[in-house]
């Protein structure tokens, strides 16, 4: 098979990438702030807020991208890091709340009602804020690197990992369910109230959370492009395109792998990290299979092996979601399913890759993704 | 395990329902009372027997526990169609009065009725009464009886009421008796026997009785633990035949097709709907001594509706995917979301299936060992499965050519296979397994949508563990995973359970990277 190029933005993608960034950090907010309520153009606090949600997610397609699209790994088990970092800033968050509690007790309210009259050594570190985003970046990290370490030091790998990573996503759903492990069980931690003073309810500090998720996102899409790009980069898609030979030519594939693994960790406990402030509650229901396995189809609708289409996916699927769910409940499950069908066997570049070919100047082929690892084996 | 709790509301419910035409035909006796008032009765009683039947409704309690003791010595189950009539008439210090004597009338009669049930609930009850009449009867009836569960009751239940004698000699032998025949129902008796023997004020005679009762526990617990790790081992078999049934289609299609189907779960949901739909047909158009046979009916529609599913999906979908690992995963999971969704719009979120009189129940094949006969049917079923899939794989023309055309599909296809007909064939099969695995799994829990998901991921952990493309393999992992599960689970409990199984699995991983029975050569890494 011959070497495929990498897919990447040409001068005309980038400008337009200047200036959604500048129309998500800027316009949005302002729009939301400036114009008048009865306004066409303006945008409400649920919208800006909803949109900040989109875009925490967007972080999370962001890291599985990395790893599926750019190495061919399919992680299954996205939805678990995401949690990790969602419930440590909410444990923060939950002690942020004080005794402004409906038990009025210093406690969370669910250990309240739980019996659990001290605060668990675990929790201690979550009193400052410091904690609360160490913890939201360095839990997800540290696991990653213990559970990539067994299974690509092993060579477990293609489907075989993705089978392991969803039972990793079952076992977590399973156990932060659990009330003993003094996570609030099946209610999750909720009930927010402030964080670092500002009152979350309060329209100014849901902007200000918004325009940190836009800074994240930013910063984590030129932290992919940049490892994409990079010498390490080129040997992601070359274990993508055949492992084996990159074996041979002496390098250690697991090691790469781990350690991309570990960066998609990372932005997944981001992402967590800054969807609980913004949604004001995580539950294990966040955490499990489907959730998981959601993230995957927002990079297969976006386009593998893009970066862009990650993002891309993550918010019109999510958007998509929101305005289907609304009208139609319960058609929603066959629209989630259907795309997977779709998209999987038919349009393998997803949105990307169809804007990219009709865009696609007479001159230049268009950039083809391949981000499937196994026709070239 | 004898459940006590369980009879006396059965007694009560009969009572009640013998009761009702009583009831109804009160106001009739009332009205006769006022015709003809004053306590005399037309009739003087003549035998002793309807004397007590006359003085167990006395206002002197003396006079009512004389009358019941009569009745339990010389009565007998002829008396209770008008002791009901009593009680459904008398006060509440009458119908206390009453109940040990209908209670041991009745259970006495039920001591020699033809239903092997009922009389071991007979047996067990009479120990709930408390009265040494009923020692004699349980021995007469032990020593007719033929079915040992049944006479292994009796017995025990005799020894359990001798245990409250009187006499020294009698209680001793009780509590000897007791620990041979590893009464589990003797254990607080004998417990407290132990207690009341180890306090300060103990005479001699109660710390012989404290030693013999300390002796007999240790022998029941002895037992029980065997029976125990026995319980844990079926346990652990039935759920691994389940999980062997999920995984041996999966098997199929990964190990032979190189397709990851996450839908097998779904189509093992299809197996049950079908079942439940066929139970419906039943119900519907087929008279009711013959409800049991849609049970048989129901294998090959379950069956043949998986495997029309699978036919259809492999049809639609997997064909464009092979040799895509990833994306037959991404693809039927897809599917499974919408078969899910489908079964939850169409049918709703529970329904269940009734299991056929044959299943119900289960044997006792030792003292503290039950096992029920659904589960042995799984087990059994599993095994024919087994057998079957080996026949088919390994001793017949469409299973030489599934190998074949595994090992090199342009290969075999040169020499005449038609490899996109084994491929369908091959898949329909193996979701008409999957469909098999669901009509067998309505007798061990409800029909519902997420009825695939709750075993799904285990059942990929065979896979995985098993190594790709063995049956071998996914036979010992399911015994592996299956038996494991449930000797971790009365430890640490269901959920700690499941994540120990992954640890577990990921570290066999670390040793055989390929799982059990890994392919060798060029194929490994494939």
């Amino acid at each position: 098979m011959p070497e495929q190029p990498v897919a990447r933005p040409d001068s005309r993608e980038t400008v337009s990438l200047y200036l959604v960034g500048v129309v998500l950090l800027v316009v949005l907010p302002l729009l939301n702030v400036l114009t008048p309520e009865d306004s066409w153009l303006h945008l409400s606090d649920f919208r800006l807020n909803q949109f900040g949600k989109f875009l925490c997610f967007a972080i999370l397609a962001l890291g599985l991208d990395l790893i599926w699209g750019y190495c061919g790994v399919l992680s299954m088990g996205q939805g678990v890091f995401f949690g990790f970092g969602a419930y440590c800033m909410g444990m923060y968050l939950a002690l942020q709340i004080g005794t402004e509690s409906v038990y009025g007790s210093e406690l969370p309210d669910f250990m309240v009602w739980t019996q659990v009259k001290e605060l668990p050594l675990f929790w201690y570190p979550f009193k400052s804020i410091v904690g609360g985003v160490l913890g939201a970046i360095l839990v997800p990290v540290l696991f990653a690197t213990l559970f990539g370490f067994l299974a690509f030091r092993s060579r477990i790998k293609g489907v075989y990992f993705a089978i392991i990573t969803q039972a990793l996503a079952f076992a977590a759903w399973l156990v932060f369910n659990r009330n003993e492990t003094r996570l609030g069980g099946t209610n999750g931690l909720t009930d927010f109230k402030q964080a670092l003073g500002f009152r979350l309810s309060d329209p100014s500090t849901q902007r200000g959370l918004y325009i940190i998720t836009v800074l994240a996102l930013g910063a984590s899409y030129l932290f992919c492009r940049w490892i994409v790009a990079s010498r390490a980069g080129k040997v992601l898609i070359a274990i993508r395109d055949s492992e084996s030979r990159v074996t041979f030519s002496g390098y250690t594939p697991w090691m790469y792998k781990l350690f991309v693994f570990v960066v998609s960790a990372g932005l997944a406990g981001l992402a967590g990290m800054l969807y609980v402030p913004q949604v004001g509650i995580i539950t294990p229901a966040q955490i499990g299979v489907l959730p998981s396995l959601e993230v995957v189809i927002w990079v297969a609708v976006g386009g593998r092996g893009t970066l862009i289409g990650a993002v891309l996916g993550a918010v019109a699927v999510n958007y998509g979601r929101s305005v289907l769910t609304n009208y139609f409940p319960e058609a929603w499950p066959f629209i989630l399913g259907g795309l997977f069908v779709v998209v999987v066997t038919m349009f393998p570049d997803g949105l990307l890759g169809m804007i990219r070919k009709v865009t696609a100047r007479k001159d230049t082929p268009a950039p083809v993704s391949n981000a499937d690892g196994r026709t070239a084996a | 395990m004898i459940r006590l709790a369980h009879v006396p509301t059965y007694v009560r419910a009969l009572a009640l329902v013998t009761c009702l035409p009583i009831g109804l035909t009160l106001p009739s006796a009332l009205a006769a009372d006022d015709v003809a008032p004053g306590p005399a009765p037309v009739v003087a009683p003549a035998t002793p027997i309807e004397h007590a039947l006359r003085d167990i409704t006395s206002e002197d309690a003396a006079v009512r526990s004389a009358a019941a003791a009569l009745l339990i010595e010389k009565g007998d189950a002829s008396l209770l169609p008008k002791l009901d009539e009593i009680r459904a008439e008398a006060d509440r210090a009458t119908r206390q009065a009453l109940k040990p004597v209908i209670d041991l009338l009745k259970n006495h009669a039920n001591l020699t009725s033809a239903q092997s049930d009922t009389r071991r609930s007979a047996a067990a009850d009479l120990v709930g009464t408390g009265r040494p009449e009923a020692i004699a009867w349980l021995e007469q009836a032990a020593a007719k009886e033929s079915v040992w569960w049944v006479k292994y009751t009796m017995e025990e239940s005799a020894q359990l009421l001798q245990l409250r004698a009187d006499a020294h000699t009698v209680r001793m032998g009780a509590v000897t008796k007791l620990g041979e025949l590893r009464s589990q129902n003797g254990l607080s008796a004998l417990k407290e026997l132990a207690d009341a023997g180890a306090q300060s004020g103990a005479t001699d005679e109660q710390r012989a009785l404290a030693d013999a009762a300390q002796a007999s526990i240790t022998q029941i617990d002895a037992w029980s633990w065997w029976a125990g790790a026995l319980e844990t081992l079926f346990r652990g078999i039935s759920l691994s035949s389940i999980l062997l049934m999920m995984s041996l289609g999966l098997a199929i299609v990964f190990g032979l097709m190189g397709v990851i189907n996450m839908a097998h779960g779904e189509l093992m949901m299809v197996g049950a709907y079908a079942t439940f739909v066929t139970q419906q047909a039943f119900v519907g158009w087929v008279s009711p001594e013959l409800f049991d046979w849609y049970f048989p009916v129901a294998l090959p529609v379950a069956f043949l509706a998986a495997a029309a599913f699978g036919w259809v999906l492999e049809a639609t979908v997997i064909r464009f995917l092979y040799g895509r690992l990833l994306e037959t995963l991404l693809a039927t999971w897809g599917v499974s979301l919408i078969l899910m969704q489908a079964a939850r719009v169409y049918f709703g979120d529970l329904t269940a299936v009734i299991a056929p009189q044959a299943l119900r129940g289960g044997a006792q094949v030792m003292v503290g060992v039950y096992l029920p006969y659904n589960r042995i049917f799984i087990i059994l079923l599993s095994i024919v499965c087994v057998l079957g899939i080996y026949f088919l794989l390994f001793r017949s023309n469409l299973g030489i050519r599934v190998r074949s055309v595994t090992q090199n599909r342009n290969m075999s296809a040169c020499l005449g296979i038609p490899t996109r007909k084994v491929d369908s064939y091959t898949f329909a099969f193996a979701s008409g397994l999957a469909g098999v695995a669901g009509w067998a799994l309505t007798m061990v829990g409800n029909v519902d949508p997420g009825l695939g998901q709750n075993y799904i991921v285990d059942a990929f952990m065979v896979v995985v563990t098993g190594g790709v493309g063995k049956l071998a393999g996914t036979i010992w992992a399911s015994l592996g995973i299956g038996g494991l599960n449930k000797l971790i689970e009365p430890v640490s409990g269901a959920v700690y359970g499941k994540v120990f199984i992954l640890v577990g699995v990921i570290l066999f991983l670390q040793w055989r990277p390929q799982g059990l029975f890994a392919a060798k050569g060029r194929n490994a890494d494939a």
